[in-house]
């Protein structure tokens, strides 16, 4: 049982990546991207294809990506996203699960539909042995050292530095933000910036922990979101709770019955939103 | 030349017009204050100062140059600063944060926390609480004190007594003498006539987007006022 | 003294009436003398468009915009094949009462879906419709993972089976115009309307809004289980990813968005569009696909109207007018 316990809290840390991002933007700008799964894919693929071409160690790879990933999520925000905020959460919604579909096509058409992964130098396959006579894979805890890290990270990055306050400030009144000299066109960029870095952190790790196909993308996105709703709306740590809670709840379903893991996961997720839909930490907003 | 001027300034709401035709001027130092009805546009034209209501590049300027239309971003870098109607504080940031806020644009000048600490001393002793926790007059106190930050030449307040009680109005009007004594030029909009006639040096009565009336705030009538005020 | 009138029809949207009228009739011959395909054709794009105008309804009017109606389209095949092959209904009487069965099942889903909003909303929809999957692909009875066929149907000719498939799929399409149509003119769709633009105010003016939200959504979930039983009908074999893939939203926000949301006209447009696209392209396979997200895309940031949209504002044409204009007479 513990073992399962102890799984499930790793897969949790995959899922808090796969989450945060999704959490940074909403939190921000009220974005809902709805095609983060195949942003986590594409990702992926990216550091497939960089490590054909390089044969760098899978470190380094996801060192060269980050900033592209950043670049690129700036890139996406202030000329394509920013034109679709507003009251209306359509158009946002049309946006990313236009480009939603147009990743996942486009990573067939290059990539075809055979799952692949990235060669994780061994770290896939080397453990560490617990006390207690069991054994922990070694790019589990990393992720879930990642997970832990990110999530501290972005929290203080929020609640501690100047860009934190502007992030909060333009996510409480616009207008007045602007008024203060902020543009918000930048500050929304930069939001997304910061979370497709995270959203390349988790699609390397999805790479190397297991292999990816062109339409993986949405269920990683239900996983995201899942995480997000059952931790509660506005904190990280809630996302990152969230995100243990998914993972502990599928490991034990898997454990049951392999074909009841995601399932699981679901039902917790909408017995959390009948019996307490603000989520377990929610942060309430003056 | 004024420090700030408007010639011939219209806006609009949409497709309803709002202001129609305001000359106005406010030179260095000066307090000028801003009086009328409720929707005589007083708040509409604050907002086309500061760039919350675009208008025409021209009919607007500020020390010199014409800013009318330009992003709010770029004009209170500039130096004109708005406290805005309803305080607007930012409910996730704490009151120390909401001040923090306010020096965003980057301006030096002798406005500091410490300085802004010794005028409002409630803003030190509250200073990690949420904005909005706080009473209405203490957070109109955190609303200025946040504009002050950003270092501006000219301060405009809109409707700073709306919702607060008369000894609350006083507190905070008190305080006005510290803010100008080193030449920061104010605009303030008031729908309380008496307050804003004690404040300030000339006023400008607003009546449905026009100026119904302009004078030395110690040379007006309450007759003219009333007339002006209610467009009789 | 002047008289003032509210006028709802114009002449263009009169003419289009008798227009539209003369289609029906025109379409109802097909099985006399079209091709099979084209009936298949047809079913297929009928199914389509009535998902897609349902799913106008709930997003342009309700304001609620979903990723998991398939959940309902499923649900509906799902009953209707049970239905037939188990419980001896014709096949085709079975389609309105699964539409039914899908109305009925909507309302303990609005219970969870409704308690979220926005873009979570959305996603939330989803997780229930890959909930409905997964819940179907354990059920044995039903094939599982890999589906089964529709046997109830098994003892009519060809033509006679395609002929009925291709008449109900006309009325199934005329059925939910007039509803959507009607429900829009009507005082509850002026109450829609209101909530659309400021749910504050129109709580204020006495309206529920949550009675309403879950009317629009049950009818809405009526609509996409009617499709979704009229496809199997046509279809025979019936499956959990065929019957609950998100593709039939993406679909169905593709033809609104490319028509318009929130007018009536929408969805009609773009399921032609949507029709024409899929002759031609589809065959490119993820190329296609690939096209209409971009194309979705480019829409939805340089015409916000839709293309309908777009054509009502700068030419003024309304088919199917919902508005009131206010007209003083002297």
């Amino acid at each position: 049982m513990l073992e399962t316990l102890i799984q499930g809290l790793l897969l949790g840390g995959l899922y808090c990546l796969f989450a945060l991002g999704l959490s940074l933007m909403f939190g921000v700008m009220r974005l809902t991207n709805t095609a983060q799964g195949d942003f986590i894919v594409l990702a992926a693929f990216g550091a497939i294809a960089l490590a054909s071409l390089v044969a760098a160690h899978p470190s380094l790879v996801a060192l060269a990506l980050l900033p592209i990933a950043f670049a690129a999520g700036y890139a996406l925000q202030r000329w394509v996203l920013n034109g679709t905020l507003g009251k209306d959460p359509l158009p946002s919604l049309v946006v990313t699960f236009g480009l939603s579909i147009v990743i996942q096509n486009a990573l067939l058409e290059v990539f075809s539909a055979d799952p692949r992964s990235l060669e994780s130098g061994g770290l896939a396959t080397q453990s560490l042995a617990l006390p207690g006579g069991f054994a922990v894979g070694v790019l589990p805890l990393l992720i879930f050292g990642a997970a832990l890290a990110c999530t501290f990270a972005l929290q203080q990055l929020f609640e501690r530095t100047a860009l934190g306050r502007a992030f909060r400030a333009v996510s409480d009144d616009r207008e007045i933000a602007e008024l203060m000299g902020l543009d918000a066109r930048k500050v929304y960029a930069l939001a997304t910036a910061i979370a497709f870095v995270v959203i390349a952190l988790a699609g390397v790790f999805q790479a190397m922990r297991t292999t990816v196909s062109p339409s993986d993308g949405p269920l990683l996105l239900l996983f995201a979101f899942e995480a997000v709703i059952i931790g509660g709306m506005g904190s990280f740590w809630g996302t990152f709770v969230g995100a243990m809670v998914l993972g502990l709840t599928q490991q034990i379903g898997f454990r049951l019955d392999p074909g009841w893991g995601i399932w699981f996961g679901h039902l917790v997720f909408l017995a959390v939103l009948v019996v307490r839909p603000q989520g377990l930490f929610p942060k309430t907003r003056g | 030349m004024s420090l700030v001027g408007t010639r011939g300034l219209t806006a609009f709401y949409g497709d309803a017009q709002a202001l129609f035709g305001i000359d106005f001027g406010l030179d260095e130092g000066e307090v000028v204050a801003i009086i009328g009805a409720n929707g005589a546009g007083k708040s509409t034209f604050l907002k086309s100062l500061t760039g919350l209501v675009k208008v025409h590049r021209d009919a607007v300027h500020f020390d010199g140059e014409p800013i009318g239309g330009l992003p709010p971003g770029e004009i209170v870098k500039k130096g004109l600063a708005m406290v805005p109607e309803g305080r607007r504080l930012f409910p996730s940031l704490t009151v120390e944060e909401n001040l923090k806020m306010g020096a965003f644009a980057g301006r030096s000048g002798p406005w500091t926390l410490q300085r802004l600490h010794g005028m409002f001393p409630i803003l030190e002793q509250k200073r990690h609480e949420p904005g909005t926790a706080l009473s209405g007059g203490q957070q109109q106190m955190v609303a200025i004190g946040r504009a002050l930050m950003s270092n501006p030449k000219v301060l405009l307040c809109d409707e700073l007594s709306l919702g607060l009680a008369p000894i609350v109005i006083k507190e905070i009007y008190d305080a006005l003498p510290a803010i100008t004594a080193e030449g920061m030029s104010v605009v303030i909009v008031e729908q309380d006539v008496s307050v804003a006639q004690r404040v300030s040096r000339r006023v400008y009565c607003f009546q449905e987007g026009r100026v119904s009336l302009e004078g030395k705030s110690d040379e007006l009538t309450r007759e003219q006022i009333s007339a002006a005020y209610f467009g009789v | 003294m002047a008289r003032a009138e509210v006028l709802r029809s114009t002449r263009a949207s009169r003419a289009a009436l008798w227009i539209g009228l003369a289609l029906v009739a025109f379409a109802a011959s097909m099985p006399l003398w079209a091709e099979s395909s084209w009936m298949r054709d047809f079913v297929e794009i009928a199914c389509y468009f009535i998902f897609a105008m349902m799913w106008n309804l709930l997003a342009g009017y309700g304001g609620m915009v979903s990723i998991g109606q398939q959940a309902f389209f499923g649900f509906g095949g799902y009953v209707m094949l049970m239905l037939g092959n188990f419980a001896g209904f014709n096949p085709f009487v079975a389609v309105p009462v699964a539409a039914l069965a899908a109305a009925l099942v909507a309302v303990p889903v609005s219970w969870v879906a409704f308690r979220l909003q926005g873009g979570y909303f959305a996603i939330g929809t989803w997780v229930i419709a890959e909930v409905f999957r997964l819940g179907f692909a354990n059920l044995s009875f039903v094939g599982g993972g890999s589906g089964t066929s529709l046997t109830a149907l098994r003892g009519i000719d060809k033509a006679t089976r395609e002929s009925t498939t291709f008449w109900m799929a006309l009325a199934c399409v005329v059925a939910s115009v007039a509803l959507v149509y009607l429900f829009l003119r009507s005082k509850q769709g002026l109450a829609l309307l209101a909530i659309r633009d400021n749910e504050v105010a129109a709580e204020s003016q006495g309206i529920a809004v949550a009675k309403m939200k879950l009317a629009v959504y049950v009818v809405a979930a009526f609509g996409a289980g009617l499709a979704g039983a009229l496809y199997f009908v046509g279809n025979l074999r019936i499956s959990p990813d065929a019957a609950f893939s998100v593709n039939w939203t993406a679909f169905a926000i593709f033809m609104v968005v490319i028509g318009g949301i929130g007018r009536i006209e929408g969805p009609l447009v773009g399921a032609l569009v949507f029709f024409l696209l899929n002759k031609f392209f589809s065959d490119f396979g993820t190329w296609y696909l690939l096209g209409l997200g971009l194309l979705a895309i480019v829409v939805t940031i340089f015409f916000k109207q839709g293309l309908w949209g777009y054509a009502q504002q700068r030419w003024g044409w309304t088919l199917f007018p919902t508005q009131r204009r206010l007209v003083v007479k002297d």
